[in-house]
């Protein structure tokens, strides 16, 4: 194998499992770290930074880090990374001094931005204290979008979400709440330099079967229900609900149920448990509620009598697979089960729908109507409007539609500053020695086996009686302070230079991973079967160095490396080092543009 | 040398012996010595063998003396037994227990100070006795603990770490096992674990006092130019005789070697020790022979390494004595007072 490239901003970044798994590639430890040491505004200004909501993330963020953390190679949970997150946002002091001001001066540039949810208020966060003119238009009176709408108040008060988007509004950003754009066309005759539509996917999908209609005045489109509970239109529910759907919507929609006079709530779901998309945790929270979940059940038809839905037919199925491994569901022949009920709570799917955009506007859209937009520049075939969140690749979540924003507020930055969108600089990394003494690191590098601690909840009677009452309490200080320091601190780097090698194998032996191995180098493959601990998760990569006395090499395998620091510690010649990574995302800006060459003045 | 005990965390992926243990669970405390000691090396060779040779850690009594070498036993097996004796008087001790009880594995752990020095005396008798053990020399050929002085093995025209020349000639520990009766005698070095795993697994099966002189580099005190027990210079200089697989008798897989190139040597157990040779006309099972080449290449600035004999009908110091085959200090008052009529009648068979 060759020399690996640490330079590259890539190497370092995969090593940090949860920030490569970010989409918004927030600096997990480096946050979690001043959680541990209470500096709670710091860390909250970091995730501000990157992920724009850290106390609605910190509540609701579907979390790609956490089955990411290499904790969870070595111990079996991982660390609580999201809520961490939330601590930094509940503790914090008052940061408005340290949040950007809004433009002095503006750049005479004008931005349109439909739908005030989180992909939105990014590029708007992005844009605005630069100078650009954000105009952002939504059809609720409130910003927010899907986090107000769909998030039920019992896991995100409206508190939070006032908080979080009256910081982006505050940088001097135009919200026209209550006015929807009904044309495309004519949001383009106002004139603006660029368009971004961040208009979510609004429509929940429907399940047509027999009884829709007749039944229809007890049937309720999940997503829909949601947002008319979120507003206060809807304050009861039947006492026998059934919710159809396996993601997290119907996980909210179930609880919500049960605090609005659901006392017999299940959930049905047609695939097996174990592949519903809503989260563990999730299914846990609701199951912890008292609320069954069935699975493989297929409805066939709504049971009704004089215009009023009495329950759901179903038809029990059992998973098969084919050549290709790919799950077909199929009749078990087991009789169909009838489940009576009050209420459906159909919560099978989100659709885009864009029935405001002309056809003739120039934005082309796929076979299956999505706009076509550039997976890297967010911009769709028309060349001044981009696409982001929910709206440009279907439904994913806040995470995502945040990472989309700060990639399309790039693109439009360097689009009206006369620039090529496509050429994007690369993240800036940088590499920081932590070594204080002999044996002092300025992180704390002892790893110790410690199990996961758990969220307080608030206690079941009291939460089920009220459907504004957060359930979570969140995490005390002390909770925090333990949980913060179940972080390996994967960020923290063991840098090797051979050159000062002496090859005393003392790294080797007191790796407690067996990371690390000096052997005759090979290829790749070869060498993974080597080492001293086989390297079989491919996924992580082999460091490897040669330029060593004995001509061999060295190789880490960094899958289950702790960064405790050992090897540097037992190096009698500082050729490991532990050093800090921190990469810092290209946002809009000017370090997003190369910089301007002045000419010399001769 | 490093304040934190080392995590319990393990690789998932560990191999595990015949007893379900990884190597991890044959080590010990977290070890004081400085960061890159050759000693430490040495440490990991002994678990490693240990480790493969699937041994139950109760099985082993660590003994040594003091030094650097003799804190070791700390560092690995922590859960065997140990004895930590006085300066030089690891053999004595060694031979005392292994008297009473010769169903354990002997690892005598010392060091150039330690036997060179102050307990030639012991290291020469043990040897002697053909006591059933391994004698494990961690050489480095200075007195660490005291700041680096030469010590009885470093070797004449060798420099200190401030450059003072060694007048005094050196003691050849391997030339002297040999000369002492031996039956097993190696050399190794701490930087090359292919070679030192296999002659310590080898060195365990085999009954009879065994010798490894291990040269393991000073990082603090000796391991500068001028030094020829730096990592650089055993480099440099090492002129290994052969290269050694164990197999042990408990491995089914049979190792197939070119005919003529390897030499398989079968011990008391049933285990096999498949060398390689390197050096051509090298016999080692020729006790004098040996002696003439180690001296020769010593002569040359050369550090012979390898298994350098090794005797295939060896003895211990309990088939010379004619003891039980139990354990001294398992038998009981019955066995040990056979009674009046027993007495009379070895009183009988002296008249």
């Amino acid at each position: 194998m060759k020399n690996t490239d640490i330079s590259a901003p890539d190497y370092f970044h995969k090593v940090v499992d949860c920030q490569w798994a970010c989409p918004a590639h927030t600096p997990v430890p480096e946050y979690i770290r001043l959680i541990a040491a209470g500096r709670y505004s710091d860390a909250y200004m970091i995730n501000w930074q990157s992920n724009v909501f850290p106390g609605v993330l910190g509540r609701t963020c579907d979390r790609p880090c956490e089955p990411a953390c290499r904790r969870v190679r070595v111990e079996n949970e991982p660390v609580a990374i999201c809520r961490l997150k939330r601590v930094a946002a509940d503790y914090k002091d008052d940061i408005t001094a340290r949040l950007p001001k809004p433009a002095a001066k503006k750049n005479g540039k004008r931005i349109a931005l439909v739908g005030a949810g989180p992909a939105s208020l990014t590029v708007a966060r992005d844009l605005a204290p630069l100078g650009y003119e954000c105009v952002v238009f939504d059809g609720d009176p409130k910003a927010g979008g899907m986090i107000r709408s769909q998030i039920p108040k019992f896991r995100l008060p409206d508190s939070v979400i006032d908080e979080e988007c009256g910081y982006i509004l505050g940088l001097g950003v135009d919200f026209r709440g209550g006015t929807a754009i009904s044309s495309m066309k004519a949001l383009l005759a106002q004139g603006y330099d660029a368009i971004f539509v961040g208009s979510g996917a609004p429509r929940g999908r429907d399940l047509d079967i027999p009884g829709r209609k007749e039944a229809a005045a007890n049937i309720h489109i999940g997503i829909d229900w949601l947002s008319s509970v979120s507003f206060g239109h809807v304050s009861t529910i039947g006492k026998r609900v059934i919710v159809l759907g396996g993601g997290n919507t119907a996980m909210d929609c179930c609880r919500s149920s049960r605090r609005l006079g659901g006392e017999d709530v299940q959930v049905v779901v047609r695939s097996g448990f174990e592949e519903m998309k809503a989260s563990p945790w999730e299914k846990e929270d609701a199951m912890h509620e008292g609320i069954p979940i069935h699975n493989f059940l297929v409805p066939k038809e709504f049971t009704h009598d004089n215009g009023k839905l009495t329950g759901i037919t179903f038809e029990k199925v059992k998973a098969e697979y084919d050549a290709k491994g790919r799950r077909k569901l199929v009749p078990s022949g087991e009789p169909d089960q009838h489940f009576p009920c009050d209420d459906v709570l159909v919560a099978v799917g989100q659709e885009n729908a864009f029935p405001w955009i002309e056809a003739d506007c120039g934005i082309e859209f796929d076979q299956w109507h999505m706009p076509k937009v550039d997976p890297v520049t967010f911009r769709s075939t028309h060349p001044k409007i981009f696409f982001g969140g929910d709206a440009a690749f279907g439904p994913k979540n806040i995470i995502w539609a945040v990472a989309h924003g700060h990639e399309a507020a790039v693109s439009i930055d360097k689009m009206l500053n006369g620039e090529d969108i496509v050429d994007r600089p690369l993240p800036a990394t940088e590499l920081i020695s932590q070594k204080m003494g002999i044996h002092e690191w300025s992180y704390k590098n002892e790893v110790m086996p410690d199990q996961r601690y758990k969220v307080p909840h608030r206690d079941l009677k009291i939460a089920l009686k009220d459907i504004k009452a957060e359930v979570e309490l969140g995490f005390d200080d002390k909770l925090a302070f333990q949980e913060a320091g179940r972080c390996l601190n994967c960020d923290v780097e063991t840098v090797f230079t051979p050159s000062l090698c002496i090859e005393c194998d003392a790294c080797v032996d007191i790796c407690p991973m067996d990371c690390i191995t000096f052997t005759q180098n090979g290829d790749e493959a070869d060498l993974r079967q080597r080492l001293n601990a086989p390297a079989l998760n491919l996924t992580q990569d082999l460091y490897v160095e040669d330029g060593l006395k004995t001509g061999r090499v060295m190789v880490k395998d960094e899958d289950v490396c702790l960064h405790c620091s050992l090897c540097a510690e037992r190096c009698p010649t500082g050729a490991w080092d532990m050093q800090k990574f921190f990469l810092t995302m290209t946002h809009a800006g000017p370090s997003c543009r190369p910089p301007v060459t002045r000419r010399s003045a001769a | 040398m490093t304040y934190l005990a080392k995590p319990k965390f393990r690789h998932p992926g560990l191999p595990k012996n015949s007893l379900g243990y990884t190597h991890r669970d044959y080590e010990g405390a977290v070890s004081t010595l400085c960061a890159g000691c050759g000693h430490d090396s040495i440490t990991a060779a002994i678990i490693q063998a240990c480790f493969e040779l699937s041994i139950e850690p109760h099985r082993v009594a660590k003994i040594s003396g003091i030094g650097c070498s003799s804190k070791t036993p700390t560092y690995f097996l922590g859960n065997s037994h140990g004895f930590n004796s006085v300066h030089g008087r690891m053999p004595s001790v060694l031979t005392g227990a292994n008297l009473a009880n010769r169903d354990l594995i002997y690892l005598g752990v010392s060091g150039d100070g330690d036997s060179a020095s102050i307990g030639l005396g012991q290291f020469a008798h043990c040897l002697r006795r053909g006591v059933n053990m391994v004698y494990i020399v961690e050489n480095n050929g200075v007195y660490g603990l005291t700041k680096g002085q030469f010590s009885a093995t470093a070797d004449r025209g060798s420099k200190s770490k401030r450059g003072v020349v060694n007048t005094d000639n050196s003691i050849d520990m391997v030339a002297m096992a040999l000369q002492l009766g031996a039956t097993f005698v190696a050399r190794s070095f701490s930087g090359d674990k292919e070679q030192l795993v296999p002659v310590i697994s080898a060195a365990i099966a085999h009954k009879g006092a065994a010798f490894i002189d291990v040269i393991s580099p000073c990082v603090a005190f000796n391991n500068h130019a001028g030094s020829t027990k730096s990592f650089d210079f055993v480099r440099e200089h090492n002129d290994a005789v052969n290269r050694l697989d164990f197999i042990s008798s408990r491995m089914p897989i049979e190792v197939k070697y070119e005919p003529g190139s390897v030499e398989v040597v079968e011990q008391h157990d049933g285990s096999k020790l498949a060398l390689r040779k390197l050096a051509a006309d090298y016999d080692v099972h020729d006790r004098t022979a040996a002696l003439g080449f180690l001296h020769q290449h010593a002569a040359k600035g050369q550090i012979v390494t390898g298994l350098l004999f090794v005797e295939k009908e060896s003895e211990d110091l309990h088939a010379h004595l004619g003891t039980v085959d139990a354990p001294l200090n398992t038998l009981g008052e019955r066995e040990l007072c056979p009674g009046q009529s027993a007495l009379d009648a070895i009183n009988a068979s002296l008249r």
